[in-house]
């Protein structure tokens, strides 16, 4: 494999750390949301963020790109492929966040919102001053956890034709017959991003897991 | 002189809080009935009654940590509702101190007090940190401004509990069995300091089983059973002549260590 082809799965590379990265933000706005709406206390806001989370988590990825990709064509909004699986991907960490995030939320104290209710605070101060702080720390692991399912999982926008870099393994390798090199770096490539984030993840654990002893 | 006598006479007999045929039902189950309360400005009542009994129940109606269905609850004026404004009006007046504290974790003593200050009663940073350090000051524990709650013992993270209630300035102090998760040799720091403030003309309704404080503190004392007031009096009839059976057998549990 020459120089060219392995840049070339590095610019792959690249389309997975941005798509990664864009549904992993995206959806922590959507996530936050839907976790904040499932905890709302209002019944059918309850409800519908529920059936949202239950729609996306009981459905298979690549069918929710499919369903974006060609759904929104067909009803005439035609998409490049890279805004369809930045949508796709968005709507699916939301989901999967917002129910990481409810759970959290639900594990804070409810003597947390108790007194901060007791000492006249408000709703969003409630929870951007006392209730989500310590939910993300709750969540940290579960979060990271998620994460690197989102950066697997991006190996699937190859089927609507997005260059990421499962694709572009792909395209090399039938390029220079050399399958098991090229899915070998591929591999390597992948790991190297996910294993330090899981190591990590497993770390935060161990150490909420010490501060809640 | 007589001016200033019956204006400070007309505060005392004004009540602060009045709770009038409360009923307080958790879905179908009646926790409160026919819940009949007065209490003038400054008075000290202490609650006290079996596990279940509906104490918590009560005060937790009246900042409305819970909501009551039927009757009516009154603070300083103040009809509770189920509307934000009168949720707020009264929230301001009134304090609350839990049994297991309830300080927020993840901040400093003295963030912790500063919160409420300027999020809920729009306090300059200044002067909610000049407020915290002066009331931290005052429950004797300044020197811990910066820890975190956990790195504190029991009793002196209630009595930040007290100091973060006390910056709101309420008129009225909740406490909630604020001694019963403590280890026996913190519980008297706390009472020192709800005694000190009882001393400061506190309007203070404190839900405890510590009859001593009972007798030096409480203007009434005022016994629950079953979600109901079964029987009040000053502390010192209460305990050497309870009219009521079922208050002789409470008080001869609580006062007989076993
Ligand atoms: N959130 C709740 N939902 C249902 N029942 C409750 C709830 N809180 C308290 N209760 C019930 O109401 C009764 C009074 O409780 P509580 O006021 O906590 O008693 P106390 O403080 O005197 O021990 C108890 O029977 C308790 O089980
Ligand atoms: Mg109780």
């Amino acid at each position: 494999m020459g120089l060219g082809e392995f840049l070339f799965l590095l610019t792959g590379l690249k389309w997975t750390v941005a798509l990664s990265a864009i549904g992993f933000v995206c959806g922590s706005v959507g996530g936050l949301a839907i976790a904040l709406l499932r905890t709302s206390g209002v019944r059918g806001l309850e409800r519908l963020a529920a059936g949202y989370i239950a729609l996306f988590q009981g459905t298979p990825l690549l069918m929710q790109l499919f369903v974006v990709y060609y759904g929104l064509a067909l009803i005439g909004l035609h998409l490049s492929a890279w805004v369809a699986v930045s949508i796709g991907f968005t709507l699916h960490a939301s989901a999967y966040l917002g129910e990481i995030w409810r759970g959290s939320i639900d594990a804070v104290p409810r003597g947390q919102t108790e007194a901060a209710s007791a000492l006249n605070l408000k709703y969003t101060s409630r929870m951007k001053d006392v209730v989500l702080p310590q939910a993300i720390r709750i969540s940290l692991p579960a979060t990271i956890g998620f994460l690197v399912q989102l950066i697997k999982g991006t190996s699937l926008a190859s089927i609507v034709g997005f260059t990421e870099l499962a694709r572009a393994g792909n395209i090399v390798s039938n390029q220079i017959f050399e399958p098991l090199l090229v899915f070998g770096i591929v591999g390597i490539l992948y790991f190297l991003m996910c294993w330090p984030l899981s190591l990590y993840g497993s770390h935060l654990e161990n150490r909420l897991a010490v501060a809640s002893r | 002189m007589t001016t200033h006598a019956s204006i400070a006479n007309a505060a005392t007999t004004d009540p602060m809080i009045v709770m009038a045929d409360v009923e307080k039902w958790y879905g179908g189950f009646k926790a409160l009935s026919d819940i009949n309360l007065s209490v003038r400005r400054g008075e000290k009542i202490v609650l006290c009654g079996p596990s279940g009994s509906g104490k918590s129940t009560l005060i937790r109606c009246i900042n409305h940590l819970e909501a009551y269905q039927k009757g009516e609850i009154r603070v300083g004026g103040t009809r509770l509702g189920d509307d934000s404004r009168t949720i707020d009006a009264i929230r301001r007046e009134v304090g609350m101190v839990f049994q297991h504290f309830n300080l927020f974790p993840h901040m400093t003593v003295l963030q912790n007090c500063m919160l409420a200050p300027m999020r809920a009663a729009k306090m300059s940073r200044s002067e909610a940190e000049a407020t915290a350090r002066r009331l931290l000051d005052r429950v004797r524990i300044l020197e811990q401004a910066d820890k975190y709650p956990a790195q504190l013992s029991g009793g002196q993270q209630q009595r930040v509990a007290i100091a973060r209630a006390l910056c709101m300035r309420p008129s009225v102090m909740l406490f909630d069995e604020p001694t019963s998760a403590l280890d026996p040799e913190m519980v008297k720091e706390v009472l020192d300091t709800m005694i000190g403030l009882a001393e400061e003309g506190m309007t203070m309704i404190c839900v405890t089983h510590e009859m001593g404080f009972a007798r030096q503190v409480a203007d009434r004392v005022i016994f629950m059973a079953g979600g109901t007031i079964v029987e009040e009096a000053p502390p010192d009839a209460f305990f050497t002549q309870p009219r009521h059976e079922r208050t002789r057998k409470f008080l001869g549990e609580i006062l007989r260590p076993h």
